[in-house]
């Protein structure tokens, strides 16, 4: 237990860490390489903004119509057999659709059970380790024009099944 | 996809408020949903500006390289149908490990790349081959060494410990990647018997 809390806290110092020895060693001008990146960070948040705020718009819209609470009470019974908190729920249908909306999903979850509640928590290694699902096969298949793709969308979605799965269950053992 | 699901949110919100009183709270969530956003991307672009210029570091080293040659074995169980020493190999590691660095734009174009290769090998054209399949369904189950985006969103909501859950999505992500991996295989399997 304290291993993984090491592990999680030293994951990012040492990545950067790594990094900028290995970039030095190599005599880059890291500095100045790391302005660079930066300044496509900025680029990608702004391109991300406008869609961030029409859906966060949507989802709080639907949160507070009570529509969302609705849903997971219907749910509860049916998910408790197989002991998925139905406050996941929206984001995991969501997730494999679209990338912003899931964030909007999760923020909201974030915000109403808390960041640091298991809920929270399950809902942050969702986001974490699943991706856009459909997205990322559209813009691969249609990249070589092919249209049959065979089961390359029931493989996708059995691993994002299991993400989601182990996601809620590993978070059921370490939080 | 969003052009369908954007309006249907909205409108089956107003539907649902007004049939359950929760038009004032609605009202409300509107004005907080758009400064939750503001919020939320002003941190991102800290963690994202931050991680980017990490990243763009990585990617003037050779450390792509030197990863790329540790994943071979790994390459050869994976797309069995390519020959080790072709292009496409490298472009396809290549991808996997800027994947893994959390390197999304220099990823995704190597991954197209790597797609256009093998469809040039490709007999059926208008069809994905078993390799292809392979490569897309690794590229879904986004293995990622530092999850940066909901780290971000963590730490935008004031949480104790933003990190706290890179060791949970390390254990979650791999677990789907070899769900995934497995059921390609078994698929493929299946598939090449049907045709026998």
């Amino acid at each position: 237990m304290k291993l993984v809390t090491f592990l999680s806290d030293v994951a990012m110092p040492f990545i950067i860490l790594m990094i900028i020895v290995y970039g030095l060693i190599e005599r880059n001008k890291v500095f100045d390489t790391f302005l660079d990146g930066a300044k496509e960070g900025l680029s990608i948040v702004l391109s991300i903004f406008p869609t961030l705020i029409g859906l966060f718009v949507a989802i709080g819209a639907l949160r507070s119509s009570g529509i969302i609470d609705a849903i997971v009470n219907i749910l509860n019974p049916v998910l408790n057999l197989i002991n998925f908190p139905s406050e996941i729920m929206p984001l995991a249908l969501l997730r494999p659709i679209s990338g912003s909306a899931s964030i909007a999903v999760a923020t909201d979850i974030m915000n109403n059970y808390g960041v640091d509640s298991k809920i929270g928590l399950i809902a942050s290694t969702i986001m974490g380790s699943t991706e856009t699902t459909l997205y990322t096969i559209a813009v691969y298949t249609s990249s070589v024009g092919i249209k049959k793709t065979r089961f390359v969308l029931i493989s996708a979605l059995i691993a994002d099944l299991v993400g989601m799965l182990v996601s809620v269950a590993i978070c059921q053992i370490m939080f | 996809m969003l052009n369908i699901i954007w309006p249907i949110f909205i409108i089956i919100s107003f539907g649902y408020a007004i049939f359950s009183g929760n038009l004032g709270k609605l009202n409300e969530s509107i004005f907080s949903s758009t400064s939750e956003s503001v919020n939320l991307s002003i941190s991102l672009l800290g963690t994202i500006c931050l991680w980017n210029g990490i990243m763009q570091i990585a990617s003037k080293t050779t450390i792509i390289d030197k990863l790329t040659k540790m994943l071979r074995p790994l390459m050869r169980w994976l797309f069995p149908d390519i020959n080790e020493n072709s292009n496409v190999h490298k472009e396809i590691s290549m991808n996997m490990v800027a994947n893994i660095l959390g390197l999304g734009n220099a990823a995704t174009p190597l991954g197209l790349k790597a797609m256009k290769s093998m469809q040039k090998e490709n007999k059926n054209k208008n069809t994905l081959t078993n390799s292809m399949i392979t490569f897309i369904v690794i590229n879904t189950a986004s293995i990622q060494i530092i999850p940066t985006t909901v780290i971000a969103i963590r730490s935008s909501m004031g949480s104790n410990n933003p990190t706290s859950i890179i060791f949970t999505v390390w254990i979650a992500t791999i677990c789907a990647a070899v769900a995934g991996i497995t059921a390609t295989k078994l698929f493929i399997k299946f598939s090449e018997k049907g045709k026998k």
